[in-house]
């Protein structure tokens, strides 16, 4: 069944006739200095095989080592998604072949995982202002590694169709963190909104955790979405298919809706779904077959006999749940009390992905205010423009924070910070260089714009006899001609100071 | 962890059939010939009742482990150390292209 021969059937449609359940699979991928099972560096974007050794190729008598910290990061993971933590468990081998996976199994957990039975509250807004929580299951978190990269070489560029593929392995055993939820029920028509808030949210605990980059537009973070609809009120769950490598917010959001409009045609035509991975098309919206899902016994799982079991103790978990930052909702409480914003200041904060963003500007020194404007305005616009999340804009809270000193120092207005930023996104340098390179700052030097004012002055006579007659606020259209030949570069404060004396008002 | 297909019959009796084996074959992308799966269907079976006779040695007080020695948590610090260069790590492939391994075709399974 492809995309192209099934007709959607419209959003409203489905939830009359249906209940979706979703169910969330992210790979999170650690931002630990070295693989998980060897030393290997695990730097994002560096030359094709350089970052490899006989363990992560696979060699023939390589052994695996695990990397503290990882587990250190596994475990601090499943606090905060408040899971218990296993007291025992173990690694296990993932039996497949494919080339991006040199040992040809994947060294991964099964029914032993790290941590298990935990919870995330999703908060979701509503059409009237409130906000609609849901509580999200968590099955497990379990610790496994990366595969590698494949470019596939050939007419299509894409898998099918590929002549052949190159392969590099340097993202081959970075340690990642797959988080499981259990299906997610009753979300109904909030069901692609639930899954977006969901994905969110939890990039943000992942953020305050500290243990990845989160960066879905790397990679880094990745969400596999699986739904399935049941008739209305039936209370089973129906078929699921699994969408893979869902990578950004937005595509989790059209994907979850995609799968809703699909499944809800192909039942409504009497057919029936196949469990399958789908692949998501960023471009399309859509989504194609993939293949159809192994069953579990076919990764023929048995327990990894070059590890030994991994058993924390109690103290160390007591040890690593003291590390946890603030939860989540009680930060944001705390920090809206901090910077003074409204309720719906802050949501718009929130749901712009901007909070960590915003509190970064104003600890760098400006104004809670300014930083919200900078962000969630100017910045967030390019972002949507761009189609990037926030933080892959290019552009630091530092950077604001300095942008925003320019202008508070005169140096610059609003007007021309806007410039700034459009120096800062094409990486320019930093505030202060993209100022001096784009000629943005503001002219100070009094003789241009005394020249200036007397220009606007004898340009406009009718203006200039209303000021003297004390009509001040005719100094508006004196002011804009001034800013105009000063192409904005000038204070308008100081311009209107300046006609003033010169009329003598 | 998933018992061995076949391994725990009532009798010790074990069989694994001829489509239990082109399945096998199939996940280890091995291209067996119908002659082949006659042939190996039976010869597995003895070496999967071979293992299974473990079984009945070890009594229910004996619990199943996954490694001889009693040790838990054998953990490497997070700290690089050097690898392979990108020369060494493809000196043994039969083909590479653009500084990375180059492998046949593959047919969207994708995992």
């Amino acid at each position: 069944m492809s995309a192209a021969t099934t007709t959607l059937v419209p959003f409203e449609d489905v939830l009359a006739t249906y209940d979706p359940a979703l169910g969330l699979e992210v790979h999170v991928e650690l931002n630990s200095a070295t693989k998980m099972f060897c030393g290997c560096p695990t730097e994002f974007g560096a030359d094709p095989n350089t970052q490899v050794c006989p363990t992560c190729l696979g060699l023939p008598g390589a052994m695996p080592a695990v990397n503290r910290k990882a587990v250190e990061s596994a475990i601090r993971i499943g606090l905060a998604l408040n899971c218990e933590i296993a007291e025992w468990c173990r690694f296990a081998r993932k039996n497949y072949f494919y080339p991006d996976m040199p040992k040809n199994f994947q060294t991964s957990q099964y029914d032993e995982p790290i941590a298990f039975e935990g919870w995330m509250d999703v908060t979701v807004p509503t059409e009237d202002g409130e906000v609609e929580t849901y509580r999200v299951e968590i099955e497990r978190a379990h610790m496994e590694e990366d595969t590698g990269k494949s470019l596939h070489v050939g007419t299509s560029g894409r898998i099918h169709g590929a002549d052949y593929s190159l392969v590099d392995y340097n993202r081959a055993g970075i340690p990642l963190i797959e988080i499981v939820t259990k299906p997610i029920v009753g979300a109904g028509a909030r069901a692609p909104e639930v899954a977006k808030a969901y994905v969110a949210q939890l990039r943000d605990l992942i953020v305050a955790l500290g243990v990845s980059d989160a960066r879905m537009d790397q990679g880094s973070i990745r969400a596999d979405v699986n739904l399935s609809l049941a008739p209305k009120g039936s209370g089973v769950l129906g078929t699921r298919t699994e969408t893979k490598n869902v990578n950004s917010l937005r595509s989790v959001e059209r994907a979850v809706r995609h799968e809703m409009q699909r499944h809800a045609a192909i039942l409504g035509g009497g057919g029936s779904i196949l469990q399958e991975t789908r692949h998501w098309h960023e471009d399309t919206g859509v989504t194609t077959s993939g293949r159809e899902k192994s069953d579990a016994e076919d990764y023929r799982y048995f327990p990894e006999p070059d590890l030994v079991p991994v058993a924390p103790s109690r103290e160390w978990v007591e040890e690593l749940r003291g590390t946890l930052p603030e939860n989540p909702t009680q930060r944001r409480a705390r920090l809206q009390a901090e910077w003074g914003y409204s309720d719906l200041e802050m949501r718009d904060t929130v749901g712009a992905g901007a909070l960590t963003l915003v509190e970064e500007t104003i600890a760098a020194g400006t104004s809670p205010a300014a930083a919200r404007k900078w962000w969630l305005s100017e910045l967030a616009r390019r972002a949507n423009d761009a189609g990037v999340e926030l933080p892959a804009l290019g552009v630091t809270p530092t950077q604001v924070a300095a942008v925003q000193a320019l202008v508070e120092g005169g140096s610059i207005n609003d007007k021309l910070a806007r410039q700034v930023f459009d120096g800062l996104i094409a990486g320019e340098g930093t505030p202060e260089e993209v100022v001096e390179k784009r000629g943005l700052a503001i002219v100070s030097d009094e003789g241009a714009l005394s020249e200036a004012v007397d220009d606007a002055i004898a340009a406009n006579p009718d203006v200039a006899a209303k000021i003297r007659d004390g009509k001040v606020a005719a100094a508006g259209a004196l002011i804009g001609a001034v800013m105009k030949q000063m192409r904005g570069q000038a204070d308008a404060g100081r311009v209107r100071e300046l006609i003033l004396e010169k009329l003598g008002s | 962890m998933p018992e061995i297909p076949g391994a725990n019959g009532p009798d010790g009796q074990v069989a694994i059939t001829r489509e239990e084996v082109a399945h096998l074959a199939d996940l280890a992308r091995i291209d067996l010939s119908d002659a082949e799966l006659d042939h190996l269907a039976p010869q597995l079976a003895v070496i999967v009742e071979s293992v299974a006779s473990i079984s009945g040695v070890a009594g229910d007080d004996v619990p199943a482990t996954s490694h001889p020695l009693p040790v838990t948590n054998v953990f490497r610090e997070d700290v690089v150390v050097p690898g392979l260069t990108a020369a060494q790590a493809l000196a043994a492939a039969p083909a590479s292209e653009q500084q990375r391994f180059s492998v046949p075709r593959i047919l969207g399974d994708e995992q």
